[in-house]
């Protein structure tokens, strides 16, 4: 993985001192809060109803062993034992005091990370594919590119006061696994037919009120040109993206009212200009990022695992996923116990990962988006030792894209901009399946929920989504059905009126009833409903 | 703000710029709106409002002796593309930040080619030094004579 050099690190360094003098001149009454406000938000600290919270960075979600422990750390120094891996493939503390937040972040730039741009109308840490450099399907490993474009947009002298948030996506292979599509920009690597390595540029997708899927606005961009590229998409953004109106200000409203063939000729008029000016980093900088991502050694080994204990079985089925080397697999390391609060981890539980990592994955760990971790490069016949290890520490749960594996925001419990909990509704519909069997049977289906519309818990992806609504004061569930964040993306549909707390578990226990009574050979819950439509669910809701 | 005794005029006056990075005379009148500079030839001097398309400028860049852009409200930042594509089109004259322009933005103003400030309220001198010296690298190439990192990595 990536390592900082003298530059990296002295960035780094003098982020930590400018945010320790930003917080002092607050504290000191120099800066009012509306000044300090989106200072303290690129350093990924906000306000939320109970205290500050901390979001650090987790660049495209890669990290080492000594890293997971300082996470650890900071769980236990500054906060209260745990931290909160989120759906940005970051991790966040929710317990955190001004006062300490510039040593936090000095703990961190000793470990290589930062809390930079986590938060405020900037480019945000960017993600990737959380099985890059392992997946079976990839082109390439998508994190140089993911890294490159770290380093051009840290600090962007000309975009850092953006109309609203920015986030870009970076993957390498036809399958999706990071919701590509639903970014402001989602860059694919691809290969033209010449066989040489490219980007498509999609951009204007997102969430939140208005979900939109973004076009292809270019199928072929030169590696040499990348960097070019996203300045020209994000100038042409900067300067005509809405800024009267907040909820209209991300990109994706910009492009849908220009119309994308006219944002691609703005863009594409911005990057003939700017291909003289000489913004692109010379391919020897990729190729040297290119280095710190080479393949670990890997050795031939057994091809399968003793199936006879039944446990480790059924995980080894749910939690694994094929590796391009045939005596690996990536092993998914489940944050979604049942009844527990998804994507929650003690301080604990980060060093077992870390010592995992360290032992069984050539030290390497990586954050997925859905609120788990994954021990990238697993040999075959290391399973059954890493399964005990992680089945005795509770982190065992063979739930893996299953009904129990829900994404959910912090919702009502931590967020001020919540209208309802999601958390809670999280822990009873995941108790409801695993207490009557039915999770196995289920299969593959992605159930996500967000406390508001705006949609942090990705509620518009999910094949079964939950918004969080306030109904004349009363928390209240809309019950989504039918999307998707992988390469079929798909934006779920409304049911119909929404319920209760109570409501909204038995509503879910309902429409999987639905799948189960319809379902043909093999299909998945998504598959079901896209043959069947919602008709038969909606009769089975209000009928 | 002086006053110029002109009221369609909102330039800042020599006496409001509290840095500037230049040796030569500052210009001594106010700047006019963007549509009044396209309208009358003998203009030297425009203020560029954050909808403005500084691009409309570029073909009188040899007459321009002041470019003032305004920054209403901080965290309005498309005042930062406008003094990049000035520069990039060869403006070598005076560009001023006027308006509410602080100290944590200075550093990343300077590098899309700022190079005279007219804030609102007056920046502290020891905070404005820190800032300007806060970063040892920048990772990108913009509008400054500053080397980007991947120069200095493979210089
Ligand atoms: S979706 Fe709403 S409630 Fe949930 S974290 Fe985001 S803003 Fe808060």
């Amino acid at each position: 993985m990536y390592l900082y050099d003298q530059y990296d690190q002295a960035m780094v360094d003098a982020r930590v001192e400018e945010f320790r003098d930003q917080a002092r001149r607050r504290l000191e009454g120099k800066l009012s809060e509306d000044q300090f406000k989106p200072l303290r938000l690129m350093n990924g600290l906000y306000l939320q109803l109970h205290a500050y919270m901390l979001r650090v960075a987790i660049p495209y979600g890669t990290l080492n062993g000594r890293q997971m422990r300082a996470l650890a750390d900071i769980a236990e120094t500054y906060d209260r034992g745990y931290g909160h891996f989120t759906t940005r493939q970051n991790i966040q503390y929710n317990w955190i005091k001004l006062e300490d937040a510039a040593d936090i972040l000095a703990d961190l730039a000793e470990v290589e990370m930062h809390a930079i741009q986590t938060s405020g109308n900037c480019i945000r840490n960017i993600s990737s594919d959380h099985f890059a450099g392992a997946a079976a399907d990839e082109l390439v490993d998508p994190r140089p590119y993911a890294e490159l474009l770290r380093q051009w947009s840290s600090f962007h002298p000309e975009f850092s006061y953006l109309p609203r948030k920015f986030k870009i996506a970076v993957i390498a292979s036809e399958t999706d696994r990071a919701a590509m599509k639903l970014h402001d920009i989602g860059i694919r690597i691809v290969s033209n037919s010449e066989g040489e390595p490219g980007a498509a540029f999609y951009v204007g997708g997102g969430m939140g009120r208005t979900p939109m899927i973004a076009p292809c606005i270019r199928e072929f961009v030169p590696l040499d040109r990348l960097v070019t590229y996203a300045e020209a998409c994000l100038r042409v953004y900067n300067r005509y993206g809405r800024r009267d109106n907040k909820y209209k200000a991300r990109i994706k409203i910009l492009v849908h009212e220009l119309g994308a063939e006219e944002y691609t000729r703005q863009v594409e008029e911005e990057f003939a200009h700017l291909l003289e000016q000489g913004v692109e980093p010379p391919i020897a900088e990729l190729d040297r990022i290119r280095t710190y991502f080479a393949d670990p050694d890997f050795e031939d080994g057994p091809k399968s695992v003793d199936r006879s204990d039944p446990d480790f079985a059924l995980w080894v089925e749910r939690n694994t996923v094929r590796h391009k080397h045939d005596a690996y697999v990536s092993a998914v390391i489940s944050l979604k116990p049942v009844g527990g609060i998804p994507g929650d981890a003690s301080a604990e539980q980060m060093r077992l990962m870390a010592d995992l990592a360290e032992r069984y994955s050539f030290d390497e760990l990586r954050v997925m988006h859905t609120q788990n971790i994954v021990l990238p490069h697993v040999r075959i016949a290391d399973l059954h030792a890493l399964w005990s290890a992680l089945d005795e520490a509770g982190l065992g749960a063979p739930n893996l894209d299953t009904i129990e594996d829900i994404i959910a925001c912090p919702g009502l419990d931590y967020c001020s901009l919540a209208n309802a909990r999601s958390i809670p509704v999280a822990q009873r519909i995941s108790e409801r399946f695993a207490a009557k069997g039915r999770t196995a049977e289920l299969g593959e289906l992605k159930l996500k929920i967000s406390g508001c519309i705006n949609a942090c818990g990705h509620h518009h992806a999910g094949h079964i989504g939950i918004l969080g609504v306030d109904r004349k004061g009363v928390e209240n569930y809309q019950l989504l059905l039918g999307g998707s964040e992988a390469q079929d993306t798909a934006l779920a549909k409304i049911t119909g009126p929404g319920f209760d707390e109570d409501g909204i578990v038995d509503a879910v226990e309902t429409a999987a009833e639905v799948y189960l009574r319809e379902r043909e050979d093999g299909e998945r819950f998504l598959d079901t409903y896209r043959r069947i439509g919602m008709t038969p669910f909606k009769e089975a809701l209000y009928g | 703000m002086a006053d110029t005794g002109d009221s369609d005029i909102g330039g800042t006056s020599p006496d409001d710029v509290q840095l500037r990075f230049r040796e030569d005379e500052p210009v001594g009148h106010a700047a006019v709106t963007v549509d009044a500079f396209l309208d009358q030839s003998n203009a030297n001097a425009v203020r560029v409002e954050p909808g403005d398309d500084a691009r409309e400028l570029i073909p009188h860049l040899q007459r321009i002796a002041l470019v003032e852009v305004n920054f209403p409200a901080f965290g309005d930042g498309r005042g930062y593309s406008s003094a990049r594509i000035l520069r990039e089109a060869g403006y070598a004259g005076e560009l001023r930040a006027v308006g509410d322009v602080l100290v944590d933005q200075l550093a990343y103003m300077r590098r899309c080619g700022f190079d005279a400030f007219a804030p609102d309220a007056a920046l502290d001198p020891n905070d404005v030094e820190a800032a300007l010296a806060r970063w040892p690298h920048v990772y990108q190439e913009a509008a400054d004579a500053r080397q980007p990192i991947w120069a200095e990595r493979h210089a």
